[in-house]
């Protein structure tokens, strides 16, 4: 099946999907209690019953929900996400606003689980029952076990606090003057903490999961056919070995794309962040209905895709899999 | 710090209102703020404000932390000198007539707005008119009586009144009636005017940008009509950056890393204030929010059944140890309130009420009066204590307290968090509770900040922060409202303490801790003028000792 008509495919299931999810999202929200303008009159100190009806009337909240879910279906056909009555702007430029540092702090703390889970857990299966497979076993436990607020606070205690040697939070300096690569550094040296932080957990799945895929695979015949034919151990390990061994990591990563952005919730609010977690957080507490509501549908089309690029990078890994769309017709 | 020095302080009231430097040399704030340093000039102040705010105007809200930051932009009348009492801003003198039916201001001349427009009178008329009268939570009530506004000349105006309102003149800074640009507002929907994120103000700091999840920038006004005591132009600092932190814990690490230089309005959790004790390194302000005059309170539901009963109301006072309650739940930061007036309104509080000391015989003696007999296994009654679990980890710490207390005297109580809004509905709209707790400023004038707990026309299903506990006395609702328009003061006293005994002896809210308001900063942020509103000062008198001074 070719590329182009398998993404095709694909992506035409995607739309059903995040459809779906927007319309469960609509109705659990219905059963917090209180709404958007409970939380202004109280913010505001006092409002009159008449301004309080007449907000409601304003935002549509007066309506029957029958009337509100085909509303903001409608909209949603139209790629229209609203108005967050909160933060008094469009949905759509507060997530683009800050979609990209959620992003950035993702790919980062992705990237850092990756390289470090693949490099901790193949040195581990060098040797395994080893004192460094030990040192790895009971460091990866720690952080399997601990909560990422907390590790995140004390990162922040020891390295901002104590020793001075990175910002205490934030995403930049504020009035920072210089060219690009200054700014680039600028973030780099904020984004830091956070990245590792909450990368832990996730380093932790994949270093144990590589370490057993690892040895595993160490243990198969072609690796024992490699090095028959005097392939020397580096190539052995990264040109066959390690190829094999990252196949359940990338399959791990595709269902973690989620958590990964329930995490950035707690990293977010510790570290200052100015992400979408920590704007999701917020919408909630403020029923801000519109501006959850965008976020969570942004977020579902995040993780479908990221799911349909991780099937793609199976397949580039491991030529036995073949691209076909689920229930879609083989080519 | 010590409550005796505070209260001596209150009582002696000779400090002058405008004298800056009016401070007994031994008062802590005398030594963290007014230091005989000189001004330096330069530099830019982090100021954490938590949470971030909506917006940038306070003109027809009262959120504190939009308070705390658009009061550096846009500017009021006056502002409250430590005994609360008015000091020039924007006015630089003001006049009451005998019969209290006129105010007259006279307003600075030469002040222009940020974009270069002159600041005059219209700009007043049209902002009390036109938003506090319509818009502000409070100004709607604060001016009521106002009739017609008069603007004889470009720097004058005068408030034709249909019954005295001397609580007016308590609530005029730039949190109560922040004044607006005329030539900017007018004609246009006030509520959603863009100048409510990007204000163009009179203030001694203009504002640049607003970065949402993370800072807003003000820069140095050249323009600015404050000068120091010696003449010197303010503002001294170059510009201010607000920084949004929303994790506790993280901004106790920005303020130990030197990243913050003040910490606003109480964010700093009380638990970790011990490690900001070292008055070399850091200054503990707690005046700052007198102007507020916050009580923490539990309030009854008065329409249950069983809370009817004010003997059983008593009971529960009787039972809670405020003493206790300061030291382990507030670490003492504040002090036993005794009433609803709080003691920093020193104009209108009194002692002269019923006191509920400890006393669990007593409590329990009144419980059998009502009827409450301990039933299986010593169980009196139960009732539910809801909270606002929104405003931070440690909320649930002064209502276990609470559940400890009454436990003694067989009254078990079940506690219920929810988040902000599940808590506002069920207290206000849904009326489903027994009690709750919450901390509600008082602010300089109970007409404006009491009154509105305890009156019967204030019981308004579904508004937040009206009369929530059903509380409904007609002989109590009589002398608030003579208060209200009496313009001899001895007069209004004496019904404001009469209105304390009456709240006093039937607590249909219990009145358990007067908060203060912390500000944690370092040392090096010095400022000329301590002020009661000091959570809402403009900083034009504010300045950083240069590092390793």
């Amino acid at each position: 099946m070719d590329l182009g008509r398998y993404l095709r495919n694909r992506l035409l299931q995607v739309l059903p999907v995040v459809l779906g999810i927007a319309l469960l999202n609509f109705l659990v929200l219905q059963l917090a209690p209180g709404d958007v303008v409970d939380v202004l009159a109280g913010e505001a100190g006092a409002a009159t019953p008449e301004q309080m009806a007449a907000l409601r009337a304003q935002f549509g909240l007066d309506q029957p929900l029958a009337a509100q879910l085909l509303a903001y279906l409608g909209r949603l056909l139209t790629l229209d996400l609203g108005w967050s009555y909160r933060q008094n702007m469009p949905v759509l430029d507060l997530i683009l606003s800050r979609l990209p540092a959620t992003l950035l702090l993702m790919a980062l703390a992705m990237g850092f689980a990756l390289v470090l889970g693949m490099l901790l857990g193949t040195l581990s299966a060098l040797k395994p029952g080893g004192w460094f497979d030990h040192v790895v076993a009971v460091a990866v436990l720690f952080a399997y076990a601990m909560p990422t607020f907390w590790l995140g606070l004390m990162a922040l205690v020891l390295f901002a606090g104590k020793l001075g040697w990175l910002p205490a939070g934030g995403m930049v300096t504020v009035g920072l003057q210089g060219p690009w690569w200054v700014h680039a550094l600028d973030v780099a040296h904020h984004a830091v903490l956070p990245a590792l932080t909450l990368s832990t957990f996730f380093l932790a799945v994949y270093a144990r999961l590589m370490r057993s895929a690892m040895v595993e695979t160490l243990g198969a015949d072609f690796i024992r056919t490699a090095r028959a034919k005097g392939a020397s151990e580096p190539r052995v390990l990264a040109g066959h070995a390690l190829r094999n061994a990252a196949l359940p990591l990338v399959t791990m990563l595709g269902y973690q794309v989620a958590s990964l952005l329930s995490g950035a919730v707690l990293v977010e609010s510790v570290f200052s962040w100015p992400g979408l977690g920590r704007l999701a957080f917020e919408a909630i507490l403020a029923r801000d209905f519109n501006l959850l509501l965008g976020i969570l549908l942004l977020s579902s089309l995040l993780v479908t895709v990221i799911n349909i690029l991780v099937d793609l990078a199976t397949a580039l890994l491991d030529p036995r899999v073949q691209l076909h769309a689920p229930h879609g017709v083989r080519a | 710090m010590s409550l005796h020095r505070r209260t001596l302080l209150t009582r002696t009231g000779a400090l002058g209102s405008l004298a800056a430097f009016g401070l007994p040399w031994w008062h802590p704030q005398a030594l963290a703020q007014a230091s005989g340093g000189k001004p330096v000039t330069g530099g830019v102040l982090n100021v954490a404000v938590a949470p971030e705010p909506t917006q940038l105007t306070s003109a027809f809200i009262t959120t504190m932390n939009i308070g705390m930051l658009s009061s550096k932009v846009l500017e009021g009348l006056v502002s409250y000198d430590l005994n609360l009492r008015p000091v020039p801003a924007l006015a630089t003198s003001w006049d009451q007539a005998a019969d209290g039916k006129t105010l007259t201001f006279k307003l600075r001349q030469g002040v222009k707005w940020h974009d270069g427009a002159d600041f005059t009178a219209a700009d007043v008329e049209y902002t009390l008119q036109e938003v506090w009268r319509k818009l502000h939570p409070f100004g709607r009530a604060a001016f009521a009586n106002v009739e017609k506004v008069e603007t004889p000349d470009k720097h004058t105006v005068v408030l034709r009144l249909s019954a005295p309102a001397p609580y007016i003149l308590n609530y005029i800074n730039t949190y109560g009636a922040q004044i607006l640009p005329r030539h900017l507002y007018a004609g246009k929907d006030v509520l959603t005017n863009p100048l409510n994120n990007a204000p163009v103000g009179t203030g001694p700091f203009v504002f640049k940008e607003w970065v949402k999840g993370s800072h807003v920038r003000l820069e140095r006004n050249p323009h600015y009509w404050g000068k120091g005591p010696d003449g010197t132009p303010q503002p001294y600092l170059d510009g201010i950056v607000f920084k949004f932190i929303p994790d506790a814990a993280a901004r106790t690490v920005a303020l130990e890393a030197g990243e913050i230089d003040v910490a606003l309005g109480s964010i700093i959790p009380l638990t970790n204030l011990n490690r900001f004790k070292d008055k070399a390194r850091y200054s503990i302000n707690t005046d700052d929010g007198r102007y507020l005059s916050t009580i923490f309170l539990a309030q009854f539901n008065v329409r249950r059944p069983q809370l009817q009963d004010k003997r059983v109301r008593q009971a529960f006072a009787y039972a809670i140890d405020r003493e206790a309650l300061l030291k382990i739940v507030f670490l003492g930061y504040g002090k036993p309130a005794t009433g609803p007036v709080p003691s920093s309104v020193v104009n209108y509080y009194s002692d002269q009420v019923r006191k509920y000391p400890l006393d669990l015989k007593r409590a329990e003696a009144l419980l059998d009066e009502a009827g409450l007999k301990r039933g299986a296994g010593g169980k009196r009654l139960s009732v539910t204590l809801d909270f606002d679990g929104g405003s931070g980890p440690t909320a649930s710490r002064p209502a276990e307290f609470i559940k400890q207390s009454l436990a003694k005297i067989g009254v078990e109580v079940e506690l219920r968090a929810g988040d902000t809004a599940t808590y506002l509905r069920r207290i206000f709209t849904d009326q489903d509770y027994d009690l709750m707790i919450s901390s509600l400023h008082r602010l300089p004038d109970p007409t404006l900040g009491v009154q509105r707990l305890y009156w019967t026309k204030n019981i308004i299903k579904g508004s937040p922060w009206t009369n929530g506990s059903g509380y409904s006395n007609p002989e109590l609702d009589r002398v608030m409202e003579a208060a209200a328009d009496e313009p001899d003061p001895a007069k209004r006293k004496a019904l404001i303490v009469q209105w304390q005994q009456i709240v006093q002896e039937d607590v249909p809210l219990l009145e358990l801790i007067e908060q203060t308001w912390v500000t944690v900063a370092t040392a090096r942020f010095r400022k000329q003028q301590p002020q009661g509103d000091g959570l809402f000062a403009s900083l034009a008198d504010a300045w950083l000792e240069p590092k390793g001074a």
